[in-house]
């Protein structure tokens, strides 16, 4: 098994402020050899890459070793190709609108000029290239008509090429680094990825695969290296472990301090019903609340649990499904922002500046947008009275600094969630839905969201939180539901609401859901 | 609880509340004591286009009285002139405001002005009474407006694709029911002239009042009303806005519908003004608008289309192209001082927002 090394990197290290990203790790990646690369969101993983892909400096002390050959680090953008790698990430950087010769040309376009391009030559060359690869992609049609599967394979070629003409100047078969290229795809999709991947090691190419999927992980790499908190967690050689120790090595055993608040059980399930609901990902979810409940969503990146509350809001058209509250019944089809605030629904997206406030407004007319119709006077909108009321609410959340006249985008991000859950509590919502409540937001700002949202719950709301977050669903939720492949697979309550069993039931869904399918 | 606190962990988190907790006391001290300096912080950044007004009065008062002896710019007959003559500039400028508020251009506005002032000028000539060809030119201008608004929001072309197609359709409209000729109402009907021209308060001709009026009006529309504040949120995030429950497409179609409303006023005053309309000599007036609203969204409140600021943009380039013309530099300097207007005041704005790169919504 052991070969002589492709790629070598020994005490990496990376600081980001007091926070340590990264802690004294290493990395050793064999000829023809898949290596896996795993972890939690947070372990370290796609810091490693940006370092390698020349986005982040290392702290000095960090050695890397390419084909025997010493590489002095920090290594600038784009060196990455002299050196031989090539990273394909889950956003494919495929030009839409083009066609495959077009795109896979894409990256010789960009480094050199050439005066009389031979389109029919180069099309050729893409056709004799895919067949190479046994792929049945036709070069001329347009990325936009390719399914997903596809598509990821377009631009893994892509990257091989550019790995390709690289090797020319110097030694080595070339690393080809896969960040993630999975969560999208589906089944079938995965199997001819796989097919080309053993391809490119045949040749003796090596492969780095990121993911955080143990089954694909088991399936195609010869070893892995598994980091938690910044640190290599372990490194196992594949197929002499089992997906229980592998889960077991991600997640650590850490016992946490946390307690969830609990509140007085909810007893009628009513309050609150969905039924039916598909869309993009997500297909047939049914669920229920009661009034004072807060139900948590969580599953991995690509499982469909995240475009719920946007389903349920209208923020996204819904394929199919019906919303019922206290009651009244609604087709989700139809559902749009302005009859969900009517039915007293409220909706705080993760994409904070793009989709939850106004970046470029200050705080007050921010928190009084969707509440501006109680300030309606018969001479006009009472400007002072917001200001006053913004002021007073932001003392309330505890909103720092509280000055209304300031912009919100000049606030950090936890002041700026406090301002935006403001706004919607003080509509008193029946449902309020959250995406990522807390992503971006420090340590201290984080527990106050968390009152926030109990002190809602407390009031009678029906609360639903979509979140990759374990420690805060198992702190604020009454109940959690975990999903894969677009499904509801398990049901948390009481007891088993652990951050470990979040962790674990989300990693151990897909190998539960497979083995049903196969039954 | 002593194991707790030997946790390397939790004494991390409690040194960083703390190090957390003395940032917040001192963000929260500096922000305490700036409101207390009797001149505001961004006290020059708002009122400085006022201050380089005055001075650009006070360097051609000083010219003027050195050459000339006499003082020809520095007296009310110039200032009434260039007030008297800026009206319908002003109005154009204010009806810019609201699609530029709400995140979309019109470039057609200064087309539709001229559209409407053919047609109030051709049924006035034909022997119409003026309020009904005054009400026919100011529908006239609503309807090239939604015109706009529904290739923009239907169809989800960016508005300055279509407004750039509309601006020409329209003077083609123009030119053929006008016969490329000038349309006078001199003969036929003069009340329009009286007015808004004869008519005058301060020896200034009412068209400047009339645009002041609606300076005002607009002024109250953005800042205390509902539906001004959803079109400002609604240019400025439209997402947000979407997600607000605000019907952002009805929003922007009224903002573009309204826009060619006012500026069929442009078109009526410019009649009331001149006794006629052809379908070219206005058209040089697009340029100037957006040069105002730009420079006017450099002041008064900073980084926000304003009427205030703009209408001080538009005296402001007013008043020093009629300094320069005073003292004989020939025309061309209007376009100079237009087009680099505009120019140096989008560049001061992005001085302001240090650089960052310019979003307009599509």
């Amino acid at each position: 098994m052991q070969k002589t090394p492709a790629l070598q990197i020994t005490n990496l290290s990376k600081h980001f402020g007091g926070a340590v990203a990264l802690d004294g790790v290493s990395l050793s990646v064999s000829r023809g050899e898949v290596h896996g690369l795993l972890g939690q969101n947070g372990s370290g993983k796609s810091t490693l890459i940006k370092i390698l892909s020349g986005f982040l400096a290392p702290q000095p002390g960090a050695k890397l070793v390419l084909y025997d050959r010493e590489i002095p680090l920090p290594l600038t953008p784009g060196q990455f190709r002299e050196l031989g790698m090539a990273f394909v990430h889950q956003h494919l950087g495929l030009i839409p609108s083009l066609s495959v010769t077009e795109n896979i040309c894409l990256s010789d376009f960009a480094t050199q000029n050439q005066w009389r391009i031979d389109w029919r030559g180069e099309t050729q060359r893409i056709r004799r290239i895919l067949t190479e690869y046994e792929l049945a992609i036709d070069p001329t049609t347009k990325i936009q008509d390719l399914p997903q599967v596809d598509r990821c394979l377009v631009a893994i070629v892509r990257a091989m090429e550019e790995v390709r003409s690289a090797q020319e100047a110097h030694g080595g078969e070339g690393i080809l680094v896969l960040d993630e290229p999975t969560p999208f795809l589906p089944r079938i999709g995965v199997e001819k990825l796989f097919n080309l991947v053993r391809q490119l090691v045949k040749k003796d190419a090596s492969v780095i695969f990121v993911s955080h999927d143990v089954d694909e992980i088991m399936e195609i790499t010869d070893r892995a290296t598994v980091l938690r908190d910044g640190q290599v967690a372990g490194v196992i050689e594949t197929d002499r472990t089992s997906p229980e120790d592998f889960i077991e090595l991600i997640i650590g055993k850490r016992v946490t301090a946390y307690q969830a608040t609990h509140r007085k059980k909810p007893a009628d399930r009513s309050a609150v019903i969905v039924s039916d609901l598909s869309g993009a990902t997500c297909r047939n979810v049914s669920f229920d609340l009661s009034g004072g409940e807060v139900l948590g969503l969580t599953g991995l990146i690509g499982s469909g649990f995240d475009e719920i509350p946007s389903l349920i809001y209208g923020a996204r058209t819904a394929l199919d499904g019906m919303l019922s509250i206290d009651g009244k019944e609604t087709m989700l089809r139809e559902m749009n922002p302005e009859k969900a605030i009517g039915l007293g629904m409220a909706f705080l997206p993760a994409d904070r500046i793009g989709a939850s406030g106004a970046g470029t407004l200050p705080i007050s007319d921010n928190m009084t947008l969707p509440s501006m119709a109680n300030f309606a006077r018969k001479l006009g909108l009472d400007r002072l009275g917001m200001r006053q009321w913004a002021q007073e609410t932001g003392a309330a959340h505890d909103v720092r600094p509280n000055n209304p006249d300031l912009n919100l985008e000049n606030l950090s991000g936890g002041n700026q969630q406090k301002v935006l859950l403001a706004k919607w509590l003080e509509l008193k919502p029946r449902l309020l839905l959250l995406d990522e409540p807390t992503q971006g937001v420090d340590v201290g700002a984080r527990q106050q969201v968390f009152a926030a949202i109990d002190q809602a719950a407390r009031e009678g709301a029906s609360i639903v939180c979509a979140s990759t977050d374990a420690e805060q669903l198992a702190q604020i939720c009454d109940r959690v539901i975990v999903f894969a492949q677009g499904r509801p697979v398990i049901e948390l309550t009481g007891e088993r609401l652990t951050k470990e069993e979040i962790v674990f039931q989300c990693y151990s869904a897909l190998s539960v859901d497979q083995t049903a399918l196969v039954e | 609880m002593d194991a707790h606190n030997n946790d390397p962990i939790s004494q991390y988190e409690a040194r960083l509340a703390e190090l957390e907790s003395k940032v917040l006391r001192l963000q929260e001290e500096r922000s305490k004591s700036s409101p207390a300096p009797a001149v505001p912080k961004n006290f020059f950044e708002r009122y400085a286009i006022i201050g380089i007004w005055v001075l650009l009065i006070a360097l051609f008062a000083f010219i003027d009285s050195g050459i000339y002896d006499s003082s020809r710019f520095f007296s009310w007959t110039n200032f009434s002139t260039i007030f008297g003559t800026q009206g319908v500039l002003i109005v154009l400028t204010l009806g810019l405001l609201l699609p530029l508020t709400a995140g979309d251009f019109d470039l057609s506005i200064a087309a539709n002005m001229t559209l409407s002032s053919l047609v109030v000028a051709i049924l006035i000539s034909q022997g119409s009474p003026t309020l009904v060809a005054v009400v026919l030119g100011l529908l006239v201008g609503a309807a090239i407006g939604a015109a706009n608004a529904f290739f923009i929001v239907f169809f989800r072309i960016h508005s300055l694709i279509v407004t750039l197609g509309m601006a020409t359709f329209v003077i083609g409209i123009a030119k053929w029911i006008s016969g490329s000729r000038t349309i006078s109402i001199f003969g036929a009907n003069p009340t329009l002239i009286g007015w808004v021209n004869q008519t005058r308060l301060f020896e200034v001709s009412m068209s400047f009042w009339y645009a002041l009026i609606l300076c005002a009006i607009i002024w109250y529309f953005l800042e205390y009303t509902t539906p001004g504040r959803r079109l400002l949120f609604v240019g400025r995030a439209r997402e947000v806005a979407r997600l607000a429950g605000i019907r952002v497409d009805s929003v922007r179609a009224l903002a573009l519908i309204s826009s060619g409303a006012i500026a069929a006023v442009a078109g009526v005053l410019a009649v009331g003004l001149n006794g006629s309309a052809d379908p070219s000599s206005r058209i040089g007036l697009l340029l100037p608008a957006f040069a105002a609203a730009f420079l006017g969204a450099t002041s008064i409140v900073p980084g926000r289309f304003n009427p205030v600021g703009s209408l001080i943009g538009v005296l402001l380039l007013a008043t020093g192209i009629s300094g320069l013309q005073i003292f004989g530099i020939p025309n061309f300097v209007q376009d100079l001082f237009y087009g680099g207007g505009l120019i140096l005041a989008v560049a001061a704005s992005q001085l302001v927002r240090r650089r960052q790169p310019m979003e307009f919504g599509s």
